[in-house]
């Protein structure tokens, strides 16, 4: 009983870990592109979630109602590259992020406001209840179809950065702003393409968490959970997302179950962050994230 | 220059003076809400709930004893830090300063619980907050108003042992505690463990990280411990979360029982069919059919003042909203039948806080019959032993699930005085009633 019970809790950490990964990712693509960290990506799978279910509630078919959030997403990236990015250009990182902060709030703001904050029922038809039997393990048929999603995004994000031009123009970018603009990669464009692609991925991580969660602000807290993931599994690998999650997922459901009766519980939130440490120490630069070897 | 220099100076003690006159002769009550952060879709319902009340009273009774209430919101995000700029902003506002406040959390009420007798200005922590606070001899400037943290735990076991056929019957069962990892979920582990001891009962507590959006590792614990009843002490995500969880791991809604907090609409509907037949306790009578919320309909929304919109009226939280402004009226009205017609200061409605009495009477000129259970406040016991009611979610709406219940002040009374006395020791607090 003891090792299906210990598998349950492995293979649910490990699902959930997924979940993560696909906020993670989010933040991944835009710091590769830009070097930026994003501290909106949370923000912004609120604000694709709020905007979804309430054009559905609305009467909007689904296929519809995604069509145009994504719509919105792209709106939302070429403002943010208007008035946000294009007066940063070449300013220290540290600024871009602040930048990036500021913009959580006025996101956040924005979805409320624009929407409301109520809680919002999202039914994508998919049973949340349903379960495989492994054993005498219960392993939820929805965490295992959100993990699926989640890896699909990862295969066809990993091809667009790996084989096409602008995904390779995007990884000059964020090697050498000055650089890329010298060979004739237009900046602004690759800024937009980037932060509509993490657009997409905040709308699909928002429908995730919004079927499992009801579309509510809560659901942006959820990018407190991708930093440790996104520390482990280094902040410019696609792939790193998706192994920090597992990592982070697993990690945390054990500890919980394991650790957490010895230590008053509830660790769950703190223990990821722990472990993150622990990578900073020894890869500073996470599992699959690139080493940054500076001239002196 | 100079020209536009004088106009601004004119136009700033213009409208200094016409924002004095505003609150001069008028009623100044504070209204600390949470319509944003990760709380807002419970924050928002009650906040609608107590301006609406006092807008119907200034509309209706053109005020208290014909006096205006003059009421500000100011946006806490329920965190404390920005409770005690709010707090600090507003508590010498109005001719007379602040008449009270309600904190509206527990960390919240523990932000500001050593600056209100300084500052000479109540609190009302209706249903949370510091549950020794009811001892009146040491917090007399603290009203855990209606059914204090303790006292709701001795009428949800007392729920259970009805549910199991009589308090005999809860020997030997399992109850798991999941709980909110805060100041607030925290507070029933002494009465729980007290009340286990008591009855008979195993009590496993389960506490749950904040915000509480991902549950799966605490569930797994819980079935493997297989509880008989789970007490679940949760606030925002959290409730509806983990009542999904429950459902994903084949455990009873109907089994579960949760506390006020966990007990509204926005926690039910986004759990959907896997919150069918939970159960969970309120100050309040089911339905919204009283008199009191047609006045509500008929004197501000029906003239397109209502707050939110009118669908609202009927959840939970929105009557919770309505409540506490009752609270606050009668409190001010209770005082100024001592210090008579003018608008209150706070150490005045502490007096008439402390000396509330809402009889079955009262309630029914409130037009509140069956919404409210009677009120008797005093020096030594500032909850005033409200009672308890049990609502059940039948899918679509909540029904009403028990008559009122009385809460067991045998075993909460000495524990209340026991730490309070505590409390007392610590902060040099001589016991007793002015």
């Amino acid at each position: 009983m003891d090792f299906w019970f210990f598998l349950e809790v492995l293979i649910g950490g490990l699902l959930s870990g997924v979940m993560y990964s696909l906020v993670a990712l989010g933040f991944v693509l835009i710091f590769k592109a830009s070097g930026v960290f994003n501290f909106a990506q949370g923000a912004m799978v609120l604000f694709a979630a709020l905007t979804f279910v309430r054009l559905v509630e609305y009467g909007v078919p689904m296929i519809g109602a995604a069509v145009l959030t994504m719509i919105v997403m792209v709106i939302l990236a070429i403002v943010v590259e208007r008035l946000v990015l294009r007066p940063l250009v070449n300013q220290d990182l540290i600024i871009l992020f602040m930048a990036t902060i500021g913009l959580n709030y006025f996101i956040e703001g924005m979805a409320q406001t624009v929407w409301d904050s109520n809680v919002h029922v999202l039914d994508l038809g998919i049973d949340e209840y349903a379960a495989f039997e492994v054993g005498q393990a219960f392993i939820n048929k929805f965490d295992v179809m959100a993990a699926g999603v989640a890896g699909a995004l990862v295969l066809v994000l990993s091809l667009f950065f790996q084989y096409t031009a602008i995904g390779r123009a995007l990884r000059a970018v964020a090697d050498d702003h000055q650089g890329a603009l010298s060979v004739g990669i237009p900046l602004r464009h690759i800024w937009i393409y980037v932060w509509s692609t993490a657009g997409l991925v905040a709308l699909v991580a928002g429908l995730v968490w919004g079927s499992k969660l009801g579309v509510q602000f809560a659901i942006s807290t959820v990018a407190l959970k991708a930093i440790p993931v996104l520390i482990i599994g280094g902040f410019t690998s696609i792939p790193g997302a998706i192994i920090g999650g597992l990592i982070v997922g697993s990690g945390e459901k054990l500890a919980e179950v394991y650790l957490g009766p010895f230590v008053g519980g509830a660790i769950e939130n703190w223990f990821p962050y722990m472990l993150a440490m622990v990578v900073l120490m020894i890869r500073p630069q996470g599992i699959f994230g690139e080493k940054i070897i500076e001239r002196v | 220059m100079r020209f536009i220099d004088l106009l601004t100076k004119v136009v700033f003690v213009f409208m200094t003076f016409t924002f004095a006159l505003a609150l001069a002769g008028e009623h100044f009550v504070p209204v600390t809400v949470y319509r944003t952060g990760p709380y807002a879709v419970t924050g928002a319902p009650a906040a609608n709930g107590i301006v609406d009340y006092l807008k119907m009273i200034n509309a209706r009774d053109g005020g208290i004893g014909g006096i205006k209430i003059a009421y500000e919101e100011c946006e806490t995000a329920y965190k404390p830090d920005r409770f005690i700029e709010c707090y600090e902003r507003l508590k010498n506002k109005g001719e007379a300063g602040a008449t009270l406040f309600h904190p509206f959390g527990t960390g919240l009420t523990y932000s500001v619980i050593d600056r209100v007798p300084d500052d000479k200005v109540p609190l009302i922590t209706m249903g949370y907050g510091r549950t020794d606070a009811t001892d009146g001899r040491v917090f007399p400037w603290v009203f855990p108003l209606m059914v204090n943290y303790w006292s709701l735990s001795t009428a949800k076991i007392k729920f259970i042992g009805s549910l199991e056929g009589g308090m005999d019957n809860l020997k030997g069962l399992k109850i798991a505690n999941i709980y909110h990892d805060s100041a607030y979920g925290r507070e029933t582990g002494p009465v729980l463990k007290k009340q286990s001891e008591l009855y008979g009962f195993e009590l496993a507590q389960f506490p749950v990280a904040h915000p509480g959006i991902d549950q799966k590792a605490t569930w797994l614990n819980i079935r493997r411990y297989k509880p008989d009843y789970i007490i679940l002490r949760g606030w925002g995500v959290m409730n509806s979360t983990a009542l999904k969880e429950a459902a994903r791991t084949r455990f009873p809604a109907d089994k579960i029982i949760g506390v006020t907090w966990s007990c509204s609409e926005q926690d039910t509907m986004p759990a959907g069919k896997a919150a069918t037949g939970y159960r969970c306790s309120r100050m309040t009578g089911a339905g919204s059919d009283y008199p009191v919320f047609k006045d509500i309909v008929k004197y501000v929304h029906d003239k397109g003042n209502g707050t939110g919109p009118i669908e609202e009226m009927t959840t939970h939280l929105y009557k919770i909203g309505v409540l506490s402004s009752i609270l606050t009226v009668e409190s001010i009205r209770t005082a100024m039948q001592k210090y008579g017609n003018k608008p209150m200061s706070g150490e005045e409605v502490r007096w008439g806080i402390e000396n509330l009495n809402i009889d079955e009477a009262r309630i029914a000129a409130l037009g509140a019959t069956g919404f409210i259970s009677p009120l008797k406040v005093s020096c030594e016991d500032h909850e005033g032993q409200g009672k308890v009611k049990f609502a059940r979610w039948n899918g679509t709406e909540f029904e009403s699930a028990s008559d009122w219940i009385e809460t067991d002040q045998s075993i909460v009374r000495p524990m209340i005085e026991a730490s309070a006395a505590a409390y007392a020791a610590d902060n040099g607090i001589s016991i007793g009633c002015n």
